[in-house]
């Protein structure tokens, strides 16, 4: 085997210029996909990570048939004290859980005496929400001098958009009137606390107060809850996490479960990134496939006389197909090798000048990474196209009747 | 039984419709540690028979029956195991392996030969390249040697396995006079010493007249043999 990747190595270097084409060809191809891939995965893990960390939590739980029918916000659609009860115990007992906020959610009137707008409104327990989803004070204009604390009973938080349109500022009185599940329409003035940026951009109309008030509002003897936003101890565990309330919550179960993704239309944007990074990992199947079968081919027809002499001299079938399919995968071993330190370069070059963008009203900026499964894959795609695209040539070589290859010399 | 049985031997090629007889009912013997010629004019069956003995081909009829082994019976990998084994080839265009070095290509049969400890490896390639003359050139790349380097080294390459027989498809060809009489004089030495049969299919009469048995192709047949009286 050593005498073999020998003479691979050796015959790659024979014909440099050649080799030294392919393999920047395969390398920019490994480039591509690197690089890409930790810019789409940065954006991609940026976006979820304000989509979860601001408002949706990494999973909620609502009374069954709430999400079906998520656009009126119904209110009777909640759960009970007992319901609340059962899932607060089930989820302070699971290690995986790091927070939980339950939320009551639904649409009111908002005025300032003079003019009035419709709003969504979140009302939470401030301190549960702030550690379900801990990124919501970042989006929140105005002074927060305690971020668990950020909004206290009597105070809304209205959205910029609304601010504007209705020429409010912090401090002002609004009045909200919403009607209960009941149909009865009640109102409550509350004092502007502060002013809330909405993520994906200046339609939004979503405000927050706080979960006594909306009883009051509401007139509920108790806050009825309509939703459980769930923060994890660790993204990754939410499938996990979520099988495990598929499995819990049984077909005949009162509630339901979704993950951000169910909940989220930013999943279509985050799979067709998915899909994109899958385009090009089929570019790069491609280049190599292609380089590697031509250069191989070219190697075999090139060397019929040499292949003749080795099969003369006792080389046997097997051995002059190893030869050639080490030769093609040890080209696609190195360009891979030099691809993978072009692309790390290049990403710890993008870290160090920083790609800012901006995305809905947000600013951010982008820390291209690749995770260390995403390179083992590459490389292995690489690996496995290489020895699929090298074993044509190679098998033709080996096929190849010795008296007839040697009449080539 | 002798080293070499050709019995009856005829090889067609097939080209297209038209079948071409390269040999025609042939039977020789040769018998081990001979020196031994076959030639003739171009398109006489000489590369034929040489290709039949060396297992590189299998005849249309008859048998060749070589060190007691019928060629016709082996399949590709126990062909190239009994050329590795038995036969050592030494080739007009010297045909060395042009990204190994002289000693890696005298190596390279040995590592066919699974059984050759490192050291008998080295030993054996050692004392050829010397025999040859070769030593000193044993780190240098095929490009870098002249042609009678390059035929020096296939001396040594085809006998470095100790093959029963060495077959050399005009070796001086591409050599100058004086070159050329270098290496038929060192595979002559080589014959004494290890008791290898040479066969050559040649035209040059330097090798004819160091021949001990030569036989005289025309269309495929044997049509003359003469033995030498050894001196």
């Amino acid at each position: 085997m050593k005498n073999l990747i020998k003479i691979a190595i050796r015959n790659l270097f024979r014909y440099k210029r050649r080799t030294i084409l392919t393999s920047t060809l395969i390398a920019f191809g490994v480039i591509l996909v690197i690089v890409f891939g930790g810019l789409a995965i940065s954006f991609k893990s940026q976006m979820i990570g304000i989509i979860t960390n601001t408002s949706i939590g990494d999973l909620q739980i609502h009374k069954k048939g709430y999400v079906e029918s998520i656009d009126n916000l119904p209110l009777n659609i909640n759960l009970t004290t007992e319901e609340l009860t059962s899932i607060e115990k089930k989820l302070k007992q699971m290690p995986e859980i790091a927070a939980y906020s339950p939320r009551i959610k639904f649409g009111a009137m908002i005025s300032n005496y003079a003019q009035t707008s419709n709003i969504r409104l979140s009302a939470v327990y401030p301190e549960m929400e702030s550690k379900t989803v801990p990124d919501l004070v970042k989006r929140i204009k105005g002074e927060v001098s305690d971020p668990t604390h950020f909004l206290k009973p009597g105070e809304i938080i209205v959205p910029e958009n609304l601010m504007k349109g209705l020429s409010l500022n912090v401090g002002d009185e609004v009045v909200i009137v919403a009607t209960n599940q009941d149909g009865s329409v009640n109102g409550l003035t509350l004092r502007i606390a502060a002013m809330m940026e909405n993520v994906l951009g200046p339609s939004g109309k979503d405000g927050y107060i706080h979960i006594d008030d909306a009883a009051e509002l509401l007139r509920m003897e108790k806050p009825a809850v309509v939703e459980i936003a769930v923060h994890l101890k660790s993204f990754e565990q939410l499938n996990k996490v979520y099988s495990q309330f598929r499995k819990d919550f049984s077909p005949a179960s009162l509630f339901e479960v979704h993950t951000w993704e169910q909940l989220s239309p930013f999943a279509s944007v985050a799979r067709i990134v998915d899909i994109l990074i899958i385009v090009v990992k089929f570019i790069l199947i491609s280049i190599v496939l292609v380089s590697i079968l031509n250069i191989m081919t070219m190697s075999v027809y090139e060397r019929i006389g040499e292949i003749g002499t080795l099969a003369a001299i006792g080389t046997p079938p097997g051995r002059i197909l190893s030869l050639f399919i080490i030769e093609g995968f040890s080209m696609g071993l190195l360009s891979t090798i030099a691809g993978i330190i072009l692309s790390l370069s290049a990403l710890l070059l993008m870290n160090m000048i920083e790609i800012d963008f901006t995305f809905g009203q947000m600013d951010l900026t982008l820390n291209p990474g690749i995770p260390i499964s995403e390179i083992i894959l590459t490389t292995i795609i690489v690996m496995i196209i290489s020895i699929l695209a090298s074993f044509q040539p190679a098998y033709k070589a080996s096929k190849m009747e010795p008296v007839d290859a040697l009449a080539h010399n | 039984m002798s080293l070499i049985n050709i019995d009856n031997v005829t090889k067609l090629y097939q080209t297209g419709e038209i079948s071409v007889t390269a040999l025609k009912e042939l039977t020789v013997n040769i018998e081990q540690s001979s020196f031994v010629s076959f030639i003739g004019p171009s398109g006489s069956g000489k590369s034929t028979l040489l290709n039949l003995i060396g297992s590189l081909d299998k005849p249309t009829y008859g048998k060749v029956i070589i060190n007691n082994v019928d060629i016709a019976t082996l399949d590709r990998t126990q062909s190239a195991a009994f050329r590795g084994s038995n036969i050592g080839f030494v080739f007009q265009n010297f045909n060395m392996i042009p990204v190994l070095t002289v000693y890696e290509n005298v190596e390279y049969p040995l590592l066919m030969l699974k059984h050759i400890v490192v050291n008998e490896r080295h030993e054996r390639i050692f004392a050829l390249l010397d025999k040859v003359g070769m030593l000193d050139q044993k780190d240098k790349y095929p490009n870098q040697i002249s042609g009678g380097q390059k035929q020096r080294a296939a001396v040594a390459r085809a006998l470095v396995t100790n093959p029963k027989i060495v077959l050399a498809d005009e070796p001086t060809a591409n050599l100058d006079h004086k070159t050329a009489y270098k290496v038929i004089s060192i595979m002559h030495e080589m014959q004494k010493e290890f008791g290898t049969t040479f066969i050559f299919s040649t035209h040059d009469t330097k090798i004819v007249d160091e021949a001990e048995i030569i036989y005289t192709l025309e269309d495929g047949a044997i049509i003359n043999s003469e033995v030498k009286t050894k001196n």
